[in-house]
């Protein structure tokens, strides 16, 4: 579904301030898989994730969805393939237009936009309020509300709806519960793995804790340095802890792990 | 105030409210500060003028007029999206352009309209207004535009269009061109000053190369007034509003003159339009301030209500 090969990218190039974020990733995703990527700041998670959605252009190396080479294409185009939730609530959603008319938006990705009315009628405002309702956020009586006017929680569950309302290819998250309280983010946590599930989504989410990389998902990929250090799978991710990454990074890296860096917990 | 006063002033305002709500397609909107308007607003006089006076039908000669506006809008867009121009300078180097371009349409600094039939003409004989007629035609037509452009904003293109302005992250990640945005945007917002000018010029008789300055300012201090009665958050309250703000503004400015307030003259008027925009924006920021200062005060007061905002 999503084949990374040989992925290159060097921010500032050639200049003192040189910073080499992707140094030779391969990776090749299954449909159906659901990766959760760890690693410090730096790493190269972020990084990966932008080279995929497109926001950020490759060096050297390609990207394909689906089959597709989308190494070329612009980000608006990618986005007919992708669902995205950003870090930020606030970046991932319009503060001045309403939760409907940001689903209407969300609704028309990967279409051609045209003069006809954006908002629908009747069955489709009913299939919405149902979609809303799901969320179990208070969010279908609140069809009309501009979002500025949401919590931070809301504005997320909401993006997650928007980005999953359109059959698509990968599922993008990125450390989507970073921004959040722990209550809204335990809550956006487990309605991603919910809806990721129920669709059988291809998803890619990047997390800083250890624990919520093991506990989601189907396979984890650890990033160390621009390039993939551990990606394990199946029976053999079920016997790793917390503990088992801890020591595998310090191993590996040789450095102590700071706590602002990797939630252990 | 004699009738002819007021009228001229509701005229006028009528046709302001056109450029205002192109200002607010570009500076709200799209959030672009468009200043290309000085000079989209002369050329759509000049090109439906020159246009006139070569026996080309009125109603014919008001689209070229429009049309031209819309073209001097996609290229301010153009140069900000293809060029990576700043929006500002995009729009700043585009009217200048249009000084010369302007002059070049019409060949000399003005061109009177007096003796030529105008869109108005037809309906002198059929609506029995007398002065009123002008603002009759341009209520209708001011109306035709807010309705067009709120419907607009409803469609799948208005949201991008509103998306991409706010959030352009975002409006990627929904699939949305920003550039593409950028230039139906800029194309339309123009496009409704061209119309603006055309008008302008058909409504006064003339066309005339320095009439743009100050357009934009005009225009500014309209949506701003909108804003400050109606609040800016809607679409069609704020629409509403450029209409209502262009009419207020033109109307008191029409009185202060005839009152013969502080010894304001015609040719103040650009004065006392910046004057007017500086202080709404100064006020507006003050405001905000204060709210800001008094709020936690207020709360300690009042008995804790649960905020949304987090």
């Amino acid at each position: 579904m999503l084949n990374i090969c040989d992925a290159h990218v060097t921010f500032n190039p050639g200049t003192p301030l040189a910073v080499p974020a992707l140094r030779g990733v391969n990776l090749d995703i299954e449909k159906g898989e659901f990766v959760t990527v760890i690693g410090t700041n730096g790493a190269g998670k972020s990084t990966l994730l932008s080279a995929v959605s497109g926001d950020v252009r490759l060096d050297r190396g390609g990207v394909y969805i689906d089959g597709h080479d989308v190494t070329g294409w612009p980000t608006e185009r990618r986005a007919g393939l992708l669902g995205r939730v950003f870090q930020e609530p606030r970046a991932g959603t319009c503060s001045s237009l309403t939760v409907e008319e940001n689903l209407a938006l969300a609704a028309s990705r990967g279409g051609r936009r045209g003069l006809r009315r954006a908002l629908g009628r009747g069955v489709e405002r009913r299939h919405l309020t149902e979609q809303l309702a799901r969320l179990g956020m208070g969010l279908e009586d609140r069809l009309g509300a501009m979002v500025g006017t949401l919590s931070g929680g809301q504005r997320q569950a909401l993006s997650l709806l928007m980005a999953t309302l359109l059959p698509m290819k990968i599922l993008i998250l990125d450390e989507h519960t970073a921004a959040l309280d722990p209550g809204a983010a335990a809550t956006v946590l487990e309605l991603s793995a919910e809806i990721t599930g129920e669709q059988k989504l291809t998803a890619l989410m990047v997390t800083h804790s250890m624990r919520n990389s093991l506990d989601y998902g189907s396979r984890t990929i650890m990033m160390n340095a621009g390039r993939v250090l551990l990606d394990i799978r199946g029976e053999d991710r079920k016997r790793y802890t917390v503990a088992d990454l801890l020591d595998l990074f310090k191993k590996t890296t040789g450095g102590e792990v700071e706590d602002d860096q990797l939630l252990l917990g | 105030m004699s009738a002819l006063a007021v009228s001229g002033a509701i005229e006028a305002g009528l046709l302001f409210s056109l450029v205002a709500l192109a200002v607010y397609l570009s500076f709200r909107v799209l959030n672009f500060p468009d200043l290309t308007v000085d000079g989209s607003f002369p050329l759509g006089a000049a090109a439906t003028a020159v246009a006139i006076v070569n026996g080309i039908d009125p109603f014919v000669a008001t689209a070229i007029g429009t049309v031209a506006g819309a073209a001097a809008g996609y290229v301010a867009g153009f140069l900000n999206v293809r060029f990576r121009i700043l929006n500002l300078l995009a729009g700043i180097l585009t009217m200048v352009a249009l000084y010369s371009i302007n002059l070049r349409v019409m060949g000399r600094p003005n061109i009177s309209l007096y003796d030529h039939s105008t869109i108005f003409t037809p309906f002198e004989g059929v609506l029995d207004l007398g002065v009123w007629t002008n603002s009759a035609i341009l209520l209708v037509i001011a109306l035709a535009m807010k309705f067009l452009v709120d419907w607009f904003l409803a469609t799948q293109v208005g949201l991008a269009l509103r998306a991409s302005g706010e959030n352009p992250t975002m409006a990627r990640a929904q699939s949305v061109d920003n550039n593409r945005m950028t230039l139906v945007g800029m194309t339309l917002s123009n496009g409704l000053v061209g119309l603006a000018g055309s008008l302008f010029a058909q409504s006064q008789g003339v066309a005339d190369v320095s009439m743009g300055i100050g357009t934009i300012v005009i225009g500014l201090a309209a949506l701003i007034i909108g804003e400050t009665l109606l609040g800016p958050v809607r679409v069609v309250w704020a629409t509403l509003g450029c209409l209502i703000g262009a009419v207020l503004y033109r109307f008191f400015i029409a009185a202060a003159l005839s009152a013969g307030f502080l010894g304001i003259q015609a040719q103040d008027l650009n004065l006392v339009t910046a004057v007017v925009v500086a202080v709404a924006v100064i006020l507006s920021q003050a405001r905000r301030r204060l709210r800001l200062r008094l709020w936690p005060k207020l709360l300690g007061l009042l008995p804790r209500r649960q905020t949304q905002e987090g």
